[in-house]
C-alpha cells in the first residue's frame, strides 16, 4: 500500500526535473496515441521538428504563429495573476481585430501608414479591453461567474464577426461573394527577411508584463489580489478598481495580438482570424507558470507544434489536429507533474525512521510550494 | 410601426409554437440533454468539468468510427461510452488524485478531446452511418398511425414523432432526478459535493465516488455526441459539436443542477439555436434587422450570459454544490 | 468516583506508538494511548501538542507512520474513515463536518450502512428503519431520530437545513449522527470551545449518560477545570509525546499544567494598571449592520474606549465581533450608526484613511491566513501590504521594507529562515507575530486584536499578551476580541459582551464571572442579571 502526504517544499532543481518529466510524459503518451491511431510515431515526431525548424521558410512561419499566441498567453497571464479566469482570448483577439479593421475602414485613404498603424493598434487594445471588460464588470460588481461568461464573449464574437462577414461589411468589390475588404496596404506590417517585424510585439510586451507585475504598485497588488482578495480588502486595496484595471490591461494586450495577427499576416477580418490562439494561450500561460519570460519559451514550443503539424498534414497526411493531441497531454501531464512538488507518495506504512532522520537535516535552497492549482473562489 | 410589431410578432409565435419547430427542436435538444445530465451529476460529485466539449466529441467520434466499420449500434454506444470515458478518466486522475486546478485540467480535456475525435474522425468523414442502424432511427415507436383532430395529430407530430434517441434522453433525466433526491447512493453523491471531508468522516468512500460520477457524467456526454454523426447528421464533420459543450456548461447553471429542469433547459437552447433557420424561411421576419440568421446565432449564447447574470442577483439562492473547484486531501491540516 | 470504570477489562482501544510527521513537523511521536469501556478519558495539550492529530489518527483521517491501533483487542489497519467507523469509532470534529445546505437528517444518513439482516438488536432495527425511510419519506425519518436523540436527551429538529440549527445543535446533530453509525468509542475534539458554560454542562450530562451505557469517551481539551469536573483519567501529551495518565481525583490542576507545559509557569496574567485619566479614544454610536442576505450582525451597538486600557470583547462565535472590527477599520460600511476616533468621525472613510487616523488592526481569521497576511509572499512583502501606499510613484520600493522588516524580526523575535521565505511556512506564534508586529509599527492609538492567540501555546500567547501590555502602557488604546474567558478576565480592563450583535452590558473585569458572562453571552443583559431575571 502506498499513501499521500504532502510537502512543505521543493527545491528549484526537483521542479525543473519534475517539470521536464511531465513534458517527457506527455510526448510519450502522445506518441502512443499517434501509433494507435495507425501513423507511424517516430517519423510523424521527425516531420513535425523538421515542418518547423528544418528550414528557414519553416522557422519564420513557426515565427509567426508564435506571435499571437506569445501576445495572448501574455495578456492572459495577468487575469490569471488575480484568479480572473479570462477564457475568453479568442473573442477578445477577434474583437481587437475587428476595432482595428473597423479604424482603417473609417480613417481616410490619404492617412499616413505609421498614424494609421498606432490608430489601429490603439483601437485594437480597446476592442480586446471592452470585450473583456464586460464580462469584468459583473465579476467585478455583481460575482458573476467569469469563467463561462468570458467563454460565452467567444461564441459571440465570432457570431458578431460573420455578421459583419456576410452582411454589414460585406465587400461589394466581391460581387455578391461574402468577405470584408482588405486592410491598406500601408497599414500592413512589413517583413524584414522574411520575419514580420510584428516579432517587435511580444519582446515589447513581456518586458512591459515583467516589469508590471514584479515592480510596480499595481502589479503588487494584482498578486495580492490573486492570492487572497480578503487580505486585499484588509489592506485597504480597491479590489475593483485593481481588478477593473487587471481585466482591462488583460483584455487590451489580447486585443492587440489581434489587431497584430491583422496587420501582421491575414490582412483582412474574418471569424477563424483568432485561429483558436485565445484558447491555446491559457495552455501556454498555465504551461509557463505565469511568468512573463518561460511564456516567450513555452509559446515558442507550442507555435512549433503548431507549425509542424501543417506540415505533416501536407506532408504525411496525418491530420494536423495530432497538434492539438499532443498539447493537451503535455498540458496534463505536466499540471499533472506539479503533484510531485506538492505532494510526496510513502510507499508502504513504515516510513517514519528515514524521516525523522531526515528532518533537521540541511538548510539547501528551498522554494515553498506555488499553489497553482488551488483557487477556493471557484463558485459558480 | 405597432401594428408591424405585431405583425411580427404574430409570425414569430406562429413559428415558435408549429408542430414542426417542437419537433425539430426537440430533435435539436438530444445532444444537450445528454451533455447537462452528465456535466450535472459529475458537478455534483464537486467537480466542475469543462472538458465537455472533447468529451462530447471524443464520444462521437469513437462511437461513429465503431458504428462504421461494425455496423454495430451496440458497439458504437460501447464505444462511445468508451472513448468519452476515457477522457473523463483522465480529468479525473488530474483533478481527484493529482489535485490539479479543475478549470485548466476541463481546458486540457477539451483540447485533446477534440484533437483526438478531429484526427479519428478523419478517417470516416467520407462514410454515412450503416443502413442498418440508420432504419433503427428512423423508426417512430411512439407515433400514433392515424391521429383523430386537430389536437392529437399536433400532439403525434410535435412529441411522438421522435426516433428512440429522444425518449431515451427523456427518461435518464428523469432517472437521474429520481437517483439524485430519492435513494442513498443519490444522497451520498450530493453529500460529497457538498462537503467532501464530510461525506469523508460519515464513512462514504469519496474518491470512489468522485471518480464514478465524473466517469458516467463523461459517458452520458459521449453518447449525447454520438447523435451527433449516427442520427442528426449520418456522417462525421470535424468539430461538430460546434460549442454545444460550453452551452451545457452553462445550462447546469441555468437548470440549478437538477436532472429534471433539464428537459426544459435543454429544450430552450434547442429551439434557440435552430430558430435563425427557420425565421429565415418567412420573408416578413427575415427583413428585420434582429431577425438577421447571424444575429440570432448569438441568442443562445447572450441567454446564457443573461441567465449568468440574473442568477448571480439571487444572492440567497443555493450557489451550487460546495465543492466545486476545492482539490480534497484528507490530511490536510 | 469511579464508577463505571472495570480495570480488569480489555481496553476499548490501544494505540501503541504512534508515529505522525507532517513535512518536518512531528506531530505524534511515539505515543501510547489507551481508554477503558466506560470512561471519560481527557487527552490535555496545549495547542499545538498533537492532541487533535492523535485522534484524527484513532479516526481513520490520517494513517500513521508508525504504531499500532488495537480496537476490543484486535489489532486494525484503518485506510479511511469508514474503517474507522466500522470498528465503533465516531470522532465529532472541532470543526463540524456538516454539508450546511442539506437537512440534518440528510447529513445525519449519509455513509450509513445496512445493519445486520434479522438483526434483533433494537439499534439495529431502529437504524434499520431509519436508513429505509431516509431517502424516499424525510417525514418517516425525522421522528425515528428524535426517538433515538432522546434516549441522550439530546434535541433538535431533524427536518430543517444545517445552517439554521445553532451552534450546539449543530454539535448534537455530529453525535447522533456518529452513536446512530453504532459508535461506542466517542471522541470529542474540544467540544466546549463554541458552547456557552450553560450549554457546556448540557452536554457533560450526555457525555456522562452515554459513559453510563457503557461508551468509551476521549473528551480533548485544555481547560483544566472541566478535565477535574468531568474525566475520570486523563493523559497528557506535550510536544507530540505522551507524557503521563493517571486519575483525575489523584492529581490537582498545578500539578497538570505543569505537566502539560514542561515547567513551573506562573498562570496569572501581569496587568499593569490602566491610565486613571479614562480620556476616550474611541467611541461607538448606535452601529447597525445587516450583511447581504439581510442577517443582522450588529444591532444598535454603542460604547467607548479609553486610552491606556484593554477593553475586552466577548461573545460566541459569529456574535457579531467581526463586524465589529471590520466596521471600525472601514472594510465593511455599517447601515447605521457613527464611529469616533478622538472625536473625529471616521465611518464613511477608506480603509486607508482610517489607517492614517491611527487604527490598527491584527484580525487573525480561523484559517490564521486569509485575512491581514498573504500566505506565499516573504515576510517584506506583507509588511508592503500597510506600506506601499505610503510611498509617492507608481513604483514599489523595497529596499525601506526590507530595512523595517529585518527590525520587526528582531524586536518581536520572529524565528524565519529569511525575510523572503514565505509566512505561510512560518509556525503560527511567529505569523501571528508578524501581523502584530506590522500593526504596532504603524503606531496606532487604537489597536484591535482579534483572536490574537488563536492556536498559539500557552508560551506564545503570552508573549502576544505581553505585546499588548506593551501597547497599553504605552497609552494605547487597546479593543481585545476573543474567545477563551479565563484570558479576557485576567488580561482586560473591562469586558463588553455582545449576543447577537447587541450589547449585553460593560463589565469591570475584577468584579465579574465566568458565569456572569456566560449568562449575557447568551442574551441576558447585565441589567437583568442585576436584577435577578435570567433566561438560561
Amino acid at each position: 500500500m502506498f499513501r499521500i502526504s504532502k510537502k512543505e517544499s521543493f527545491s528549484k532543481k526537483e521542479a525543473i526535473s519534475y517539470r521536464l518529466i511531465g513534458f517527457l510524459i506527455g510526448i510519450v503518451l502522445s506518441g502512443i496515441i499517434i501509433a494507435a491511431l495507425g501513423y507511424p510515431v517516430i517519423k510523424t515526431f521527425i516531420s513535425l521538428a523538421e515542418g518547423s525548424f528544418g528550414s528557414a521558410i519553416a522557422i519564420r512561419n513557426t515565427i509567426s504563429f508564435l506571435i499571437p499566441l506569445s501576445v495572448t498567453a501574455l495578456g492572459l497571464s495577468i487575469a490569471f495573476k488575480m484568479r480572473y479566469w479570462n477564457i475568453g482570448g479568442e473573442g477578445q483577439i477577434l474583437m481587437g481585430a475587428t476595432a482595428a479593421m473597423g479604424v482603417s475602414m473609417i480613417m481616410p485613404a490619404s492617412t499616413p501608414g505609421p498614424l494609421m498603424m498606432i490608430a489601429m493598434l490603439l483601437a485594437g487594445f480597446v476592442g480586446g479591453s471592452v470585450w473583456a471588460l464586460i464580462p469584468g464588470f459583473f465579476r467585478i460588481h455583481m460575482k458573476t461567474n467569469e469563467t463561462l461568461f468570458t467563454l460565452m464573449m467567444n461564441y459571440l464574437a465570432i457570431c458578431f464577426v460573420q455578421y459583419l462577414y456576410f452582411e454589414l461589411w460585406k465587400d461589394p468589390a466581391k460581387m455578391g461573394f461574402p468577405g470584408i475588404q482588405d486592410i491598406p496596404f500601408k497599414a500592413r506590417i512589413p517583413y524584414v527577411s522574411g520575419v514580420s517585424l510584428a516579432i517587435v510585439a511580444p519582446l515589447i510586451i513581456v518586458i512591459l508584463v515583467f516589469f508590471l507585475i514584479k515592480k510596480t504598485k499595481l502589479g503588487y497588488e494584482i498578486r495580492v489580489v490573486g492570492e487572497s482578495e480578503p487580505t486585499a480588502h484588509y489592506a485597504g486595496m480597491n479590489v475593483k478598481k485593481i481588478m477593473f484595471v487587471g481585466v482591462l490591461l488583460s483584455g487590451g494586450i489580447v486585443g492587440i495580438a489581434g489587431a497584430v495577427k491583422l496587420m501582421g499576416s491575414t490582412g483582412t477580418l474574418s471569424s477563424s482570424l483568432g485561429g483558436g490562439a485565445g484558447f491555446t494561450a491559457i495552455v501556454i500561460a498555465w504551461l509557463a507558470n505565469l511568468s512573463a519570460p518561460m511564456i516567450i519559451v513555452v509559446s515558442f514550443l507550442i507555435a512549433a507544434l503548431e507549425q509542424g503539424a501543417q506540415f505533416i498534414q501536407v506532408r504525411m497526411g496525418v491530420p494536423a489536429a495530432v497538434a492539438d493531441i499532443v498539447k493537451g497531454l503535455i498540458l496534463m501531464s505536466v499540471l499533472g507533474s506539479e503533484f510531485m512538488l506538492r505532494y510526496k507518495v510513502v510507499v508502504g506504512a513504515h516510513g517514519a525512521k528515514n524521516k525523522l532522520d531526515a528532518i533537521p537535516s540541511d538548510k539547501e535552497e528551498v522554494h515553498h510550494v506555488e499553489p497553482i492549482v488551488e483557487t477556493k473562489e471557484n463558485a459558480l | 410601426m405597432i401594428g408591424d410589431f405585431f405583425s411580427a410578432t404574430g409570425s414569430l409565435l406562429s413559428i415558435v409554437f408549429s408542430a414542426s419547430f417542437i419537433a425539430s427542436a426537440i430533435a435539436f435538444s438530444v445532444v444537450m440533454l445528454f451533455g447537462t445530465v452528465g456535466e450535472l451529476i459529475t458537478e455534483r460529485a464537486g467537480h466542475l468539468n469543462l472538458g465537455v466539449e472533447g468529451m462530447m466529441l471524443l464520444g462521437a467520434s469513437m462511437g461513429y468510427f465503431a458504428a462504421v466499420r461494425s455496423s454495430s449500434l451496440f458497439l458504437a454506444i460501447l464505444f462511445a461510452c468508451v472513448g468519452a470515458g476515457f477522457g473523463a478518466l483522465l480529468y479525473a486522475i488530474l483533478t481527484v488524485t493529482l489535485r490539479v486546478n479543475q478549470n485548466v485540467a476541463g481546458l486540457a480535456l477539451s483540447i485533446f478531446g477534440a484533437g483526438l475525435a478531429n484526427s479519428l474522425g478523419s478517417k470516416v468523414s467520407n462514410t454515412s452511418t450503416p443502413d442498418n442502424i440508420a432504419k433503427i432511427f428512423k423508426l417512430k415507436p411512439f407515433s400514433l398511425s392515424s391521429p383523430s383532430g386537430p389536437f392529437l395529430t399536433f400532439i403525434n407530430k410535435a412529441f411522438l414523432s421522435h426516433n428512440i434517441y429522444v425518449y431515451v434522453a427523456v427518461l435518464v433525466a428523469v432517472v437521474a432526478t429520481v437517483f439524485l433526491f430519492k435513494t442513498r447512493a443519490g444522497l451520498e453523491l450530493r453529500l460529497t459535493g457538498e462537503n467532501t471531508a464530510a461525506a469523508d468522516a460519515s464513512g462514504i468512500k469519496v474518491t470512489r465516488i468522485k471518480y464514478f460520477y465524473i466517469i458516467l457524467g463523461g459517458m452520458l456526454c459521449g453518447i449525447g455526441g454520438l447523435y451527433l454523426p449516427l442520427v442528426q447528421q449520418g456522417s462525421w464533420t470535424s468539430n461538430m459539436t460546434a460549442g454545444q459543450g460550453w452551452l451545457v456548461v452553462a445550462l447546469v447553471i441555468f437548470v440549478r443542477w437538477h436532472p429534471i429542469k433539464a428537459i426544459a433547459g435543454a429544450y430552450v437552447f434547442g429551439s434557440l439555436t435552430i430558430l435563425g433557420f427557420s425565421v429565415q424561411l418567412n420573408e416578413r421576419l427575415s427583413s428585420i434587422p434582429i431577425f438577421n440568421q447571424y444575429i440570432m446565432s448569438m441568442f443562445p449564447y447572450l441567454l446564457t450570459v443573461v441567465v449568468l447574470i440574473a442568477f448571480s442577483f439571487r444572492k440567497k439562492a443555493w450557489p451550487g454544490p460546495k465543492e466545486i473547484g476545492r482539490p480534497y486531501f484528507r490530511e490536510e491540516r | 468516583m469511579e464508577p463505571n470504570i472495570r480495570k480488569d477489562t480489555q481496553p476499548a482501544f490501544s494505540m501503541r506508538g504512534i508515529t505522525k510527521i507532517f513535512g518536518a513537523v512531528v506531530a505524534n511521536e511515539a505515543v501510547d494511548f489507551e481508554v477503558l469501556p466506560g470512561e471519560i478519558h481527557a487527552l490535555l495539550g496545549e495547542n499545538g501538542s498533537g492532541k487533535s492529530t492523535l485522534m484524527n489518527v484513532l479516526s481513520g483521517i490520517y494513517r500513521p507512520d508508525e504504531g499500532q491501533i488495537e480496537v476490543n483487542g484486535e489489532i486494525k489497519d484503518f485506510r479511511s474513515p469508514g474503517d474507522a467507523i466500522d470498528s465503533g469509532i465516531g470522532m465529532i470534529h472541532q470543526h463540524f463536518k456538516l454539508a450546511e445546505a442539506m437537512t440534518a437528517t440528510d447529513n445525519i444518513v449519509a455513509g450509513m450502512k445496512k445493519p445486520p439482516k434479522n438483526s434483533i438488536k433494537k439499534d439495529d432495527v431502529l437504524r434499520a428503519n431509519i436508513l429505509r425511510y431516509a431517502s424516499r419519506s424525510p417525514s418517516k425519518t425525522h421522528p425515528k431520530i428524535n426517538e433515538f436523540s432522546s434516549r441522550f436527551g439530546i434535541e433538535f429538529d431533524p427536518s430543517i437545513p444545517a445552517s439554521q440549527l445553532s451552534v450546539s445543535q449543530k454539535q448534537s446533530v455530529e453525535i447522533i449522527k456518529v452513536l446512530l453509525r453504532g459508535a461506542n468509542i466517542l471522541i470529542l475534539d474540544e467540544p466546549t470551545a463554541v458552547l456557552t458554560p450553560q450549554e457546556a454542562k448540557k452536554l457533560f450530562t450526555v457525555l456522562r449518560k452515554m459513559a453510563s451505557q457503557g461508551c468509551a469517551i476521549v473528551f480533548i481539551s485544555h481547560k483544566l477545570n472541566e478535565i477535574m469536573t468531568l474525566c475520570d483519567r486523563v493523559t497528557v501529551l506535550r510536544k507530540g509525546k505522551s507524557i503521563e495518565t493517571c486519575n483525575v481525583s489523584d492529581i490537582d490542576a498545578y500539578d497538570l499544567v505543569e505537566k502539560m507545559v514542561g515547567r513551573k509557569i506562573n498562570l496569572s496574567i501581569n496587568k499593569p494598571d490602566p491610565d486613571p485619566k479614562k480620556q476616550v479614544c474611541l467611541e461607538v454610536k448606535g452601529l447597525t449592520y445587516s450583511d447581504s442576505k439581510a442577517v443582522p450582525k450588529l444591532d444598535n451597538l454603542s460604547f467607548t474606549t479609553h486610552y491606556g486600557e484593554i477593553l475586552g470583547v466577548a461573545g460566541l462565535a459569529g456574535g457579531g465581533q467581526k463586524e465589529l472590527c471590520e466596521s471600525i477599520a472601514g472594510i465593511i460600511r455599517p447601515q447605521q450608526g457613527e464611529i469616533m476616533v478622538d472625536e473625529e468621525r471616521i465611518t464613511g472613510l477608506s480603509p486607508r484613511d482610517i489607517t492614517q487616523k491611527g487604527v490598527a488592526m491584527c484580525f487573525i481569521p480561523e484559517d490564521r491566513l486569509g485575512m491581514g497576511l498573504v500566505a506565499s509572499m516573504g515576510i517584506d512583502e506583507n509588511i508592503l501590504l500597510k506600506e506601499y501606499a505610503l510611498t509617492k510613484g507608481p513604483l514599489i520600493r523595497m529596499k525601506d521594507v526590507e530595512t523595517k522588516a529585518e527590525k520587526i524580526i528582531k524586536e518581536l523575535d520572529i524565528k524565519t529562515p529569511g525575510l523572503k521565505h514565505p509566512v505561510r511556512m512560518l509556525s503560527g506564534g511567529n505569523i501571528q507575530k508578524v501581523i502584530l508586529g506590522r500593526e504596532i509599527h504603524l503606531n496606532p492609538k487604537l489597536m484591535i486584536a482579534a483572536y490574537a492567540v488563536r492556536g498559539l501555546d500557552i508560551h506564545s500567547s503570552y508573549t502576544i499578551y505581553n505585546l499588548l501590555n506593551e501597547q497599553k502602557q504605552k497609552n494605547v488604546s487597546v479593543l481585545y476580541i476573543g474567545e477563551d474567558l479565563d484570558v479576557l478576565i485576567d488580561l482586560c480592563d473591562r469586558i463588553m459582551v455582545l449576543c447577537q450583535g447587541k450589547n449585553m452590558g460593560i463589565v469591570d473585569s475584577s468584579a465579574t464571572t465566568k458565569e456572569e458572562i456566560g449568562q449575557m453571552m447568551s442574551g441576558t443583559t447585565l441589567e437583568e442579571l442585576r436584577r435577578g431575571v435570567s433566561y438560561v
